[in-house]
């Protein structure tokens, strides 16, 4: 029955004069989605509504889920387009495409007509109440309720005639790449792959960096980390992974720290070795699923001091959800199960029994110190190791 | 998907070292002309054994020559020889099978605390179908006491698994003994012996042993993965647990995974050339290592260390280290082990078999299985003790609070 989508987006519908640089990204994005799915598309611009119109046959289930994955997409509308061949026939079209669509007639409904085709011989008004006539006349139980309907009918004159009533809610947000580029810190966990997803929901483009520790981690880990990479960029578009080997650099603080500051000390050197992959790739700020108080690492005295070291902006779209909610978040964008997968990551092979959950950065910056005659070299060789992978979700 | 099968290549492009592969319990490598048998059949004699013409027969020709060779190693009947699936399955048919076959003689079934998951996970299952389980323990080298098999057994026993080597530590059951006990106290008590580890490592005949039914697995001898048989005494009853088109007298329907049976028997041919020395090698190689071993500080060996265990494992608890962190570190150094036993590995559980033969806490996790095959050379076990006496007092500076 359906062969085209009516594709609605909001906050794009106010950028004024960059308006058409969204939706010409946003028509980018569905398409890359759509190369997912079975069958041919084409996407269409026209008077300010983005219509996904299917060439070929085509799954329709497989198509608006892809179609979900879109950011700046808040509605997906499954539209059934009719020729104009006069009233008449329109309100034959309108009555089948309700028996199709509702099997069940003990519901309300409203008909709401926009005529875009000025020329059409009924306005807008005569449509509703028309077509409401038809609609009474077909099914005896159904009824009128302008207020709050059950369903929303609506009928579109163009050049042809769009029927629809179904919004199948999108993930809203804004297209990738109308924000620049951020670098995500993604462990194997929970959190930091739907700091991702949260991140990029907001047109921004994501890399990502990962940092290994043989022999304490796996090839395993180091898989997980690049199948959740691939989930993430079912959402966030391509993203290049950056694998740094930082065994080196984690044993060598072991050696000349406290114990008890390891993880705040090691999550610096993330944050500077971050930094400089994302300077050299042109991101705009760093991206990590930190949430307030979650761990010794996230107070606000641990954030701190690991924000210390950064110069570009960190954005922690987390820093406010409760562990649930990001579970949440993970579950619905199938990061989750990956997560849960029980391989170590370098954030827990070392980490104390007692870590501090209060530094004091004053004395986080004395005892680095200790670090003095290696460290750069450390680093410099840390950031020699730089692998790239390109992941793209297909 | 290939994209990112490529990108796992990709990853491992570049390492090229020697590897030295110690995982023979976790699975061997395949012969070279059992791969050759095995191509020709998939792509040659491809028949279906249950085609009535040339190209079927042709099918069941490689089915009847396994036969053969299965049936003639062990000195038994070719029609006590089942085809299934591996190891997994062969158990799964044994132990469920066996049990609802017999269930009207009894619902009492005995067997080990050390057993692999296949047995262990089958009788979980059993217990909610109303069986009762005994589960006997071992003792310090992971061997039952005949004691406790005698006590355990009651009028109403239908059905004993022992398994013949344990996966994790070597140790070896007394398999005959245990088989006359059973058959004396009651006759009519099934005995099941789980002889994935030790079939091709002892010589194992199951009428002189009073086994009624054993499980094997090919891959584990140095053929395909994927395929193994199940030894059933014709006077034993056994129920089918698959249903379908018949083969195998109905007791196992599905088409016959030719290639697969043919290559497992062409590796059973293989196994028992020259058994004798093959075996005293391994007991060489595995004296060799537990004597290099023995010289670094802080090392347990569990399990029974000498002739006693099977020629090809040992157990090693490695003192302040994880497993986990000891096998990359080797891995590093192309050295290839599995923590515990690769079947349970997967899953950072504590090992049931270590913690049932009394290994202490600060051992369960940093333990360590080494396992040998014919191919493994004195110069690799040399290497390999090398590289443990180097990384062991590194990795012990770097420890986990």
């Amino acid at each position: 029955m359906y062969k085209s989508f009516l594709i609605k987006y909001a906050e794009i519908g106010v950028k004024g004069k960059n308006r058409y640089l969204f939706e010409d990204r946003l028509c980018e994005q569905i398409r890359y989605a759509l190369t997912r799915c079975e069958g041919e598309f084409e996407v269409t611009k026209s008077q300010g509504r983005i219509y996904v119109n299917a060439l070929s046959a085509f799954d329709f289930d497989e198509t608006v889920e892809n179609l979900k994955t879109v950011f700046g997409v808040t509605g997906i509308c499954p539209v059934v387009s009719v020729e104009d061949e006069g009233f008449e026939k329109l309100c034959q079209d309108v009555v089948a495409y309700m028996d199709q669509v509702y099997p069940d007639k003990n519901i309300t409904f409203k008909v709401e007509a926009r005529r875009a085709r000025k020329n059409y011989p009924k306005n807008s008004m005569e449509i509703n109440c028309d077509i409401g006539e038809a609609l009474l006349n077909a099914f005896p139980e159904i009824r009128v309720d302008v207020h709050k309907p059950d369903v929303l009918l609506r009928i579109e004159i163009r050049e042809k005639i769009n029927i629809y009533s179904v919004v199948i809610p999108g993930p809203g947000g804004l297209p990738i790449g109308t924000n620049g580029k951020g670098m995500l810190l993604l462990s194997g966990g929970i959190d930091s792959p739907v700091a991702g997803y949260m991140i990029s929901k907001r047109g921004v483009k994501i890399d990502a960096v990962y940092f290994n520790a043989p022999p304490y981690t796996s090839d395993r880990a180091k898989q997980k980390v690049i199948d959740l990479a691939r989930i993430v960029s079912k959402y966030s578009g391509p993203i290049n992974l950056h694998i740094i080997n930082f065994t080196d650099i984690q044993l060598y603080i072991y050696d000349k720290c406290p114990h008890d500051e390891l993880t705040i000390i090691m999550r610096r050197y993330m944050m500077r070795i971050a930094e400089e992959i994302a300077k050299e790739n042109g991101c705009l700020g760093l991206i990590t699923g930190e949430s307030i108080g979650q761990v010794a690492s996230q107070t606000m005295q641990s954030l701190m001091a690991t924000n210390d070291v950064c110069t570009m902006p960190v954005y922690r779209p987390l820093i406010g959800f409760d562990k649930q909610e990001i579970v949440e978040v993970s579950e619905k964008i199938d990061t989750y199960e990956t997560s849960i997968l029980p391989y170590e990551d370098c954030c827990t092979i070392f980490v104390a029994k007692h870590p501090v959950t209060k530094p004091n950065l004053n004395v986080i910056r004395i005892h680095e110190r200790n670090l003095d005659e290696k460290i750069d070299e450390l680093v410099k060789t840390a950031l020699e190791t730089d692998e790239v992978i390109e992941i793209k979700y297909q | 998907m290939l994209a990112v099968l490529i990108v796992k290549l990709n990853t491992f492009e570049g390492v090229n070292m020697t590897e030295v592969y110690l995982d023979n319990s976790a699975t061997t490598k395949c012969l070279p002309e059992v791969a050759a048998l095995m191509t020709h059949i998939l792509c040659e004699d491809y028949g279906n054994p249950s085609s009535m013409h040339r190209k079927g027969v042709e099918g069941e020709k490689y089915v009847r020559y396994a036969r053969e060779v299965i049936a003639k190693c062990m000195k038994v009947q070719e029609k006590e020889i089942l085809f299934t699936s591996g190891g997994t399955e062969s158990d799964n048919i044994a132990l469920i099978g066996g049990a609802f076959a017999n269930s009207r003689a009894g619902r009492h079934i005995i067997t080990t605390k050390i057993e692999h998951p296949a047995i262990l996970q089958t009788c979980a299952y059993l217990e909610e179908q109303g069986f009762e389980v005994t589960y006997l323990p071992v003792d310090s080298t992971g061997v039952i006491r005949l004691k406790d098999l005698e006590r355990a057994m009651t009028p109403h026993t239908i059905l004993v698994s022992i398994m013949h080597t344990n996966n994790e530590i070597g140790a070896v059951q007394p398999i005959e003994q245990a088989g006359e006990l059973i058959k004396r106290m009651n006759p009519r008590t099934l005995f099941h012996v789980d002889a994935v580890q030790g079939f091709g490592k002892f010589r194992i005949y199951p009428k002189r042993m009073n086994i009624d039914l054993m499980s094997v697995s090919a891959h584990k001898i140095h053929g395909p993965k994927g395929v193994g048989f199940l030894y059933i005494n014709e006077k034993a009853k056994v129920r089918p647990i698959m249903f379908g088109g018949g083969q195998q007298k109905g007791m196992r329907s599905g088409t016959e995974n030719v290639p697969g049976i043919a290559g497992m028997a062409k590796a059973i041919e293989e196994l028992f050339v020259d058994f004798e020395p093959k075996i005293n090698y391994l007991y060489g190689l595995k004296e060799r290592f537990v004597k290099g071993v023995s010289s670094i500080e802080g090392i347990q060996i569990n399990g029974p260390a000498r002739r006693d265990g099977a020629p090809h494992v040992v157990s090693v608890s490695i003192e302040g280290i994880r497993s986990e962190v000891m096998l990359h570190a080797l891995e590093d150094k192309g050295i290839y082990v599995s923590a515990g036993s690769a079947c349970a590995s997967n899953k950072p559980a504590i090992s049931a078999t270590l913690k049932a033969i009394g290994v202490e806490k600060q051992y369960l996790d940093s333990t360590l299985r080494f396992s040998f095959s014919v191919f493994t050379t004195e110069e690799e076990i040399d290497f390999t003790v090398k590289c443990m006496s180097e990384l062991i007092p590194m990795l012990r500076r770097y420890t986990r609070h």
